[in-house]
């Protein structure tokens, strides 16, 4: 390469670095702005007792703010509880009924694209809207769950009214949603090469065997993509406990999100609302590490199954 | 993803197996069906009639006043209006920054942008709540409480980790080709994503569009926070507000919130095929 050629070629490259830039640059401000600056500030603010409404006697307050989510405020230890009830309920079961669901769809269907479009629809309805209509549903008397219930002769139950059955009643709702897991199974089912099963079923292994040797471990990857999204996504359920329960009754359904907002919109704690968050961003680290650390067992690579090394 | 629909696969089951699950597929879609038809028969119905056991799909006198009714008894246009007017500029905010910024991170060189985008990916696994507090108090510093500013301007900062990601991925699949012919005739990169990625790009920007107009009509914490006027309301907060009000009248507290869900409904079967592969590809929520 010449000298001047090689000149050019770096300020051609100087040039598209300035231009990548740029072009980042709305998510870099936002990155910046919106989340690495507001959680340094958070960090600071849990450790002082700011409030929102009497900001004049602000000061540094050092751990107590953690010390009494941790040891003395028994709502954190009850929301902590009700939250991952609800999340681990929500996942386990999404993740079974998808794959079971995805399984069926995979046996060759007619008319999958109307069935797609019916299991995608609750993807497309969230919110307020859609928390009214299962608060109509789970109503006790007139309810669609309960007229169900009568229907098979079942004893009638009080749903979101009853601290037993108020997180079950939940995980109904969010397993409505479960068509949007089943067809994300489906299409990674479709990809795996016929001819496994097909010398599978020649050594003579048995349909269940099949499924636990070839399928289950060929969808490892989605599973853990799936387990870590779906504990964070619910580990943040705040619209259905706000318009549904509002945390109740006596606190069976405070999770942790709305015991935050709480916090920091109705009781005007900021200070100790930012430790809340921190706890939680804490914990749901830890949680999602030791899913990574566990991956290694469970998750299997094409190179050669659970643990191999390259 | 397009053979997901056509190619069946591998088939390692039996003929009785396949009509079984025929059987729990269709059940299932039934169920999923239940609880709109649910609202859409409880909408139609006369209020004395909504509470009957046992449960009658079919009204037997069928009400279509509680639509108009259910409209005036809230100022539900207002609000219609209100959502309209926080949705356009996110999703138009998400297009064009998200399509920008993973336009540079699909094609472009420069020094660190590898990092940068792995604090992307780390971006997705941010819970919300971390931010939530002290946004409140930037934009509480800013003067924007009480306006739809902190609703709409984060969308045109980067337009959300999963869309920069969703798009990325597509434009990696597109020939460079092209992009270098025009590189070489001396095009900006600007005009090569105008002229040659967007064009081919449609597929993956209408997914990116739909999503975040659903995302963004249902919201309802960040309205929660900021809305502090009541004629700004948007649609969530309109509902959740006036619950109280409609509480024992199923009818029309249903009327509303099917027409509510309209927009999104109305989205979701024109942007079907978008939509749902938006979904398998990032495993969204």
């Amino acid at each position: 390469m010449t000298q001047q050629s090689l000149r050019r070629y770096r300020r051609g490259s100087t040039r598209e670095a300035a231009a990548a830039y740029l072009f980042v640059s709305p998510w870099i401000i936002g990155f910046v702005g919106l989340t690495l600056g507001p959680m340094l500030a958070s960090l600071a603010l849990s450790f002082t007792d700011y409030n929102l409404v009497t900001t004049d006697g602000t000061s540094f307050v050092g751990t107590s703010n953690y010390r009494e989510a941790l040891l003395d405020d028994p709502l954190v230890i009850a929301s902590v509880k009700v939250t991952t009830y609800y999340a681990l309920l929500a996942v386990v079961l999404d993740l079974v009924v998808g794959l079971a669901l995805a399984l069926m769809l995979n046996t060759g269907l007619r008319t999958i694209g109307t069935i797609r479009t019916i299991y995608y629809l609750p993807a497309a309805v969230s919110g307020v809207a859609v928390s009214l209509l299962w608060l109509w549903i789970f109503q006790p008397s007139g309810g669609l769950a309960n007229g169900l219930l009568d229907l098979v002769g079942l004893p009638e139950i009080d749903w979101v009214y009853s601290t037993t059955w108020v997180i079950p009643a939940f995980v109904l709702m969010s397993l409505w949603g479960v068509g949007r897991s089943a067809f994300i199974y489906l299409a990674i089912l479709q990809r795996i090469p016929t001819n496994l099963y097909e010398a599978a079923a020649m050594d003579g292994a048995k349909p269940m065997r099949r499924l636990f040797r070839i399928t289950v471990p060929l969808v490892t990857p989605a599973i853990f993509l799936n387990l870590i999204l779906g504990l964070i996504g619910n580990f943040q359920t705040f619209t259905q406990a706000f318009v549904i329960s509002e945390g109740g009754p006596a606190n069976a359904s405070l999770f942790y999100t709305l015991y935050l907002y709480r916090n920091a919109f109705r009781y005007f704690r900021v200070g100790y609302a930012s430790a809340l968050a921190w706890l939680l961003f804490a914990l749901l680290l830890g949680l999602t590490l030791l899913i990574f650390r566990s991956a290694r067992h469970w998750v299997y690579y094409e190179a050669g199954g659970p643990g191999a090394k390259p | 993803m397009a053979s997901a629909v056509d190619t069946l696969g591998p088939r390692p089951t039996g003929r009785w197996a396949r009509r079984l699950s025929a059987l729990v597929i269709v059940a299932g879609a039934v169920a999923v069906l239940l609880p709109l038809a649910w609202m859409l028969t409880t909408s139609l119905k006369p209020e004395s009639q909504v509470f009957r056991t046992p449960i009658e799909w079919v009204p037997t006198t069928v009400r279509l006043e509680n639509y108009p009714e259910a409209v005036t008894l809230i100022p539900f246009w207002r609000y219609a209006l209100n959502s309209l007017i926080v949705s356009v500029p996110v999703v138009i905010g998400t297009v064009v920054s998200s399509t920008a910024v993973a336009y540079a991170f699909a094609r472009m060189r420069a020094p660190g942008l590898r990092w940068l985008f792995l604090l992307v990916i780390a971006g997705i696994m941010l819970p919300g709540e971390v931010t939530l507090v002290p946004s409140f108090l930037l934009y509480k510093e800013l003067g924007w409480v009480g306006t739809y500013l902190p609703l709409t301007v984060p969308a045109w900062l980067g337009g959300g980790a999963f869309n920069i990601f969703l798009l990325r991925q597509y434009f990696l699949t597109i020939p460079r080709e092209q992009e270098e012919l025009a590189r070489v005739e001396g095009h900006s990169f600007l005009s090569i994503l105008f002229r040659v990625i967007i064009p081919q790009s449609w597929p993956a920007i209408s997914v990116v569009a739909a999503l975040q107009f659903v995302d963004v009509w249902n919201d309802f914490l960040g309205p929660l926070l900021y809305l502090t006027d009541q004629n700004r309301y948007t649609l969530p907060l309109g509902l959740n507000f006036y619950k109280d009000i409609y509480n024992t009248q199923w009818a029309h507290l249903m009327a509303a919130s099917l027409l509510a869900l309209l927009p999104c409904i109305i989205v979701f079967f024109m942007a079907q095929r978008a939509f749902t592969q938006g979904i398998v590809l990032t495993g969204r929520r």
